[in-house]
């Protein structure tokens, strides 16, 4: 498996603008019980999107002609609080999405998406707003991710910088895996433990 | 005062780094890597990929929690649970990492058997595959929860990446009043910060009201810190840590035990050092509370009228007040006291230990579970389970016709077949109220195990205070 990859991404966009949607609301743990990562895309927003029978539910953003294709997600505030699962990502990637927009992201969320290419883009309320507005009047309105940039941007707008870890930021761009550039520190690892001992 | 004043997270974050490069996160090490069956099988997975072992077997501990059955019997749930319990099995087995399957008499909820083991001590970095890891925090170790791609990490080289968290200073002073609990304490925090108020930062508790709690109290405490956004939630450790901690089966023994304290003793906050910011709350004003929404900072105390979205400036805030009310069929301005329950549960890494049953099976007592409730209780381990038992406290949870269970996760997050119908509405002593948390559809109100009781009894939201002075509620 290799690691993701980002550098730009120009996408339509959705907007899921509730705040402190929670992770257990992007995939319900009773999806939990996978032992790989394959299928959570489907089970996305599971609740949500689908009536108890099965069927979709129009009323619900991404089973509107509009969600078709989009590949940023703008959210509201604090998305993605709550349980550690790292399936959320998973199933965000997993239904297409490469970027969720926020005024604020829960850590353990943000950390998880930035491993699966899954772009945390953080921007100030007005920005948000800006967007939201933007967004409202052109449902075909193009967003552009640039991570090289750590910007963000949209006709009409200038490119908007946002703050990113440096160190995932050039994982990201690089393909570097983390897990390999961890490995590189075994050494002093066991050094550490030989003192500790 | 020391010249260099530490909190106590700096000092276990600076014991802990094993190296750091420029404009990278830290290599930081893991004393303590807890496992479960459902965040764990994709991170075996890569590992296998790779050729690569478990590094420190005897570092990593692993439990079946989730998706167990309660009800006795060994059968999971359905297929894929199965799957993924005989998933660990073989994973632990193959790796040579302790296990505490099915079988074990001691197995339950990752975050009861970590303490009650002795595998949690102070000072220590722990990390789990699961958000509540910061329960663990309340024996003065730096507990968070990772996801499962740095399970993987920690599996394979028993360190993780990080970037140093903020602190938060979360300072209760004052005495609790009768019916008042640790649950009360951390539901009043989440209501006044909400749960982003913590993101970025490390809560440390302090203050009087913290000190004056017992070990299961501070577990329930910092076991939420996650609802308020910070990954870890950290208690200093003082004699009554060392006293749970001493004996336990993977506590330090004879002189390594007396040197160990020796090291504990110098990890609290050192006066003079400085927190990034500060919360402060007093425990005296505290009634019992509950939560009314979907989300654990949407709480008030139970004798208060639910907020009326109209009080909100935000728009977005307004929208989410509306929205958490309408799904939990409420209603704005009304009391929740007195709103009909079906089901109570009792249980959870929040609220399932000893002390937890003690409390409700002493209110309990002589008491009837009103016809209109299932009450479930379910003990957070198996060793919990033997203790209640040996005390009697089954027999008072039966007696009430209340459902006495097997330990695990059960009704908290419904992976396991426990859990509610749609529509149902729960008092729950878990932390997580989120929709469908506990079963697609249903309601969950977060409360102490006291006001679960109350209202199991009343077979409505009722104040725990009322039984506490003898009435029939
Ligand atoms: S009891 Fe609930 S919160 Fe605790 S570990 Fe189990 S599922 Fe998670």
């Amino acid at each position: 498996m290799s690691a993701p990859k980002f550098t730009t991404l120009t996408a339509r966009c959705v907007v899921l603008a509730n705040n402190d949607v929670d992770t257990d609301q992007i995939i319900p743990a009773r999806f939990l019980k996978v032992t790989d990562k394959l299928g959570l895309g489907e089970k996305l927003f599971c609740d949500w999107r689908y009536h108890d029978d099965g069927s979709p539910n129009p009323a619900f953003i991404l089973n509107q002609a509009e969600a078709k294709g989009a590949q940023i997600l703008v959210a509201g505030n604090n998305f993605g609080c709550g349980s550690s699962r790292e399936h959320a990502p998973w199933a965000l990637v997993g239904w297409g999405f490469q970027a969720v927009i926020s005024p604020m992201f829960a850590d353990i969320f943000k950390g998880n998406s930035l491993k699966n290419g899954l772009i945390p883009v953080v921007i100030q309320p007005a920005a948000h707003a800006a967007l939201l507005a933007a967004r409202a009047k052109n449902h075909d309105l193009p967003v552009t991710v640039d991570l090289r940039a750590s910007t963000v941007a949209w006709p009409g707008q200038d490119p908007i910088s946002f703050p990113i870890d440096p160190f995932s930021r050039a994982c990201l761009l690089d393909g570097v895996d983390e897990l390999g550039y961890l490995q590189k520190f075994a050494g002093q690892a066991q050094a550490y433990e030989a003192r500790h001992a | 005062m020391s010249q260099n004043p530490k909190t106590l997270f700096q000092k276990i974050w600076d014991n802990h780094v094993v190296a750091e490069e420029p404009g990278a996160p830290a290599v930081l090490y893991i004393d303590l890597h807890l496992v479960h069956e459902v965040t764990s099988p994709q991170a075996f997975s890569v590992l296998k990929e790779r050729g690569l072992k478990v590094l420190r077997p005897d570092r990593t501990v692993a439990t079946m929690d989730h998706s167990i059955p309660t009800k006795g019997g060994y059968e999971a749930a359905d297929e894929m649970g199965r799957i993924q319990l005989r998933l660990l099995e073989a994973n632990a087995i193959a790796h040579g990492v302790r296990i505490y399957g099915l079988n074990s008499v001691q197995r339950g909820i990752v975050h009861v058997i970590g303490p009650e083991q002795g595998f949690t001590q102070p000072g220590m970095t722990i990390v789990c595959g699961d958000s509540h890891t910061s329960t663990h925090g309340a024996f003065g170790s730096l507990g968070f929860g990772i996801g499962t791609s740095e399970v993987g990490h920690v599996l394979a080289t028993q360190c993780l990446l990080q970037r140093k968290a903020r602190t938060c200073e979360v300072r209760v002073d004052g005495a609790l009043r009768p019916g008042v609990t640790a649950k009360d304490i951390i539901l009043a925090v989440l209501a006044k910060i909400g749960v982003g108020g913590g993101t970025g930062h490390v809560f440390e508790y302090t203050g009087s009201a913290i000190r004056a709690l017992d070990m299961e109290g501070r577990m329930t405490v910092c076991n939420m810190s996650i609802e308020g956004g910070a990954r870890a939630g950290m208690v200093a450790p003082d004699d009554k840590t060392f006293n749970y901690v001493a004996g336990r089966e993977f506590a330090p023994k004879g002189a390594a035990w007396d040197q160990a304290v020796a090291r504990w003793r110098q990890l609290p906050t050192d006066q003079g050092a400085s927190y990034d910011k500060t919360v402060t709350l007093d425990a005296h004003s505290l009634e019992p509370m509950v939560t009314f929404g979907t989300n654990p900072g949407q709480g008030v105390a139970i004798t208060q009228p639910l907020p009326l979205p109209s009080s909100l400036a935000d728009a977005a805030e307004r929208a989410g007040l509306e929205k958490s009310l309408a799904y939990m069929k409420f209603e704005a301005g009304k009391p929740i006291l007195g709103q009909p329950v079906d089901v109570v549960f009792l249980g959870s890494c929040t609220n399932s230990r000893l002390v937890d049953l003690r409390a409700a099976a002493h209110l309990l007592r002589g008491r009837k579970v009103a016809s209109s409730v299932k009450m479930m209780v379910v003990p957070g381990s198996q060793s919990v389970k033997q203790a209640a038992e040996a005390e009697g406290l089954d027999k008072i949870f039966k007696e009430a016709g209340a459902d006495w269970r097997e330990a695990g996760c059960s009704m908290c997050i419904a992976m396991n077949g426990d859990q509610l119908s749609p529509g149902q509405l729960a008092v729950s002593t878990s932390n997580r109220n989120f929709e469908g948390r506990q079963g697609k559809g249903g309601r969950t109100v977060l409360a102490s195990p006291l006001t679960a009781v109350a209202t199991a009894v009343a077979g409505c939201i009722a104040d725990p205070r009322v039984l506490l002075n003898g009435g029939q509620s």
